[in-house]
């Protein structure tokens, strides 16, 4: 099955990583990706905030060229993700008013994590774990934008989501239950007023630790640079990393987990680095 | 909060119709407080939600412009997502903050907007976010140099920033939006 594929301005930038993966985990599932062509940026925070034409139009062109492909669009930014089903909805409800032909092809827009955890992609994964994540106890964390508002989002578990419990369940990993699952990072105010996304994340991180997870994991590119740049974190109480869903996914599929790809971290990957080699190990002595 | 009801007159009708033509029902509201309850960032606010929402049914448009919370909102949609009244109270805040800058009110947070206005600033010109641009832009304009120097500086040497920005092709189109298309019909 393909898919038309918008990887926004994060994932072209900072979240480079994060591109690769959610590109290498489709290969895995056998889901072909068509970039959308000279996609645009759909406007993130900043557009919506200040201007409703402009938070509108911008997304909006990039669904006038996923119209073109055809095919159902794939997001793995949840920012990009809540813009585009945002002028969606606008556009739907009202082409005449946005200057868009009414019959626009339907397609679906869908984020990451309502794909991946789709039953017979989890079972597809499932299958394909070479080592898996025992003893990794990691939060879930899903922020904002992929869920609310669900009149946009289409979600349905808006207050407790189960997506990416099911998938890290199914690379072996242990899910902590948590209080902060759906709680905001303020990742719009991280430059303006980086005390606020300190507070908020601070908060967020602790209640993961009192939970007893050794990571972080999530969907989001804006959550996971706020949540690893905004914690504090010293020698006595080491900062927890947060790791992508899909990067976690290529560790248990590839049974290694690169050193230049723990780099990338702003707060230590050891803990994953760990778990891939003790895994490795204990393979190798049962064989 | 000392302000008792205003008389008609001094009711900002176009205010309130405006936010009729977009659907935000703010005479819904009956007080419960779920929306302030909720909100992640209500500590640094001087107004809470629930007051926005009741200021706003008061027509009270300037005291709502000059305040730090429209600022500091961080769009999370906890507020409306929860209101038992289907208020768009994160859809007020766009548009009240698109108001302040229309009208320009001074800001009461003014990084914040600036903020924004650098991230724009960066689409309008490539289409797309460039985020070292975005970076010098933002700090040239907020006169805030140094804070963050040591992240900058942490996720270049990680390789995060690259130094030359993803432009789209079709740039004219581009330009069009952010130079008022749909704005024609003053709405
Ligand atoms: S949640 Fe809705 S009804 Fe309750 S106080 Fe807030 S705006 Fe009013
Ligand atoms: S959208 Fe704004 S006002 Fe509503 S809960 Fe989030 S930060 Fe608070």
């Amino acid at each position: 099955m393909n898919y038309s594929y918008y990887p926004g301005c994060s994932l072209s930038d900072t979240a480079l990583d994060y591109d690769r993966s959610v590109r290498a985990v489709c290969a895995r599932l056998g889901l072909g990706l068509v970039d959308i062509p000279d996609w645009n940026c759909c406007g993130a925070s900043s557009a919506h905030m200040t201007s409703h034409e402009i938070g509108m139009r911008l997304p909006l062109r990039n669904l006038l060229l996923a119209a073109e492909l055809g095919h159902d669009v794939l997001v793995p930014c949840a920012a990009c993700f809540q813009r585009l089903k945002a002028a969606e909805r606008s556009l739907r409800a009202d082409p005449g008013y946005w200057d868009v032909p009414a019959d626009l092809p339907e397609f679906r827009i869908v984020h990451i994590s309502s794909l991946l955890s789709e039953p017979q992609h989890l079972a597809s994964l499932g299958e394909q774990v070479r080592l898996p994540l025992e003893g990794l106890s990691l939060a879930c964390y899903y922020g904002c934008l992929s869920l609310r508002h669900p009149k946009i989002t289409g979600a349905r578990n808006y207050e407790q989501p189960r997506a990416l419990e099911e998938i890290i369940g199914a690379l072996g990993a242990n899910a902590v239950s948590w209080s902060h699952r759906t709680e905001c990072c303020s990742g719009s105010l991280t430059m303006a007023r980086p005390d606020i996304a300190e507070a908020l994340v601070g908060d967020i991180v602790a209640a993961a630790r009192r939970a007893g997870a050794q990571a972080l994991v999530t969907d989001c590119p804006m959550c996971q640079a706020n949540v690893e740049s905004r914690q504090r974190h010293s020698a006595t109480q080491p900062g927890l990393p947060v790791f992508f869903a899909t990067e976690l996914i290529v560790a248990a599929l590839d049974g290694s987990y690169p050193a230049s790809q723990g780099r990338l971290h702003l707060v230590s990957a050891q803990v994953l680095s760990n778990v891939v080699k003790r895994a490795a190990e204990q393979r190798e002595e049962a064989a | 909060m000392n302000q008792s009801i205003d008389t008609s007159e001094k009711i900002h009708h176009k205010f309130l119709d405006k936010l009729q033509a977009r659907g935000i029902d703010v005479h819904a509201c009956f007080q419960c407080g779920r929306c302030s309850a909720g909100c992640p960032v209500t500590g640094f606010f001087d107004l809470t939600t629930m007051e926005v929402v009741r200021l706003a049914a008061y027509g009270r448009e300037e005291d709502l412009l000059a305040s730090k919370t429209i600022w500091l909102c961080a769009a999370c949609e906890t507020c409306a997502t929860r209101c038992p009244n289907d208020i768009e109270i994160a859809a007020l805040m766009d548009v009240l903050r698109e108001l302040a800058l229309r009208k320009k009110t001074v800001p009461a947070e003014p990084r914040v907007p600036v903020f924004h206005q650098s991230f724009l600033q960066s689409i309008r010109h490539w289409g797309r976010a460039y985020e070292v641009g975005l970076i010098v832009g933002y700090k040239l304009r907020s006169g805030d140099l140094l804070g963050d120097m040591k992240l900058g500086l942490q996720m270049f040497g990680k390789g995060k920033l690259s130094l030359r920005p993803h432009s789209v092709k079709d740039k004219t189109v581009i330009e069009k939006i952010f130079s008022g298309q749909g704005k024609e019909y003053e709405r």
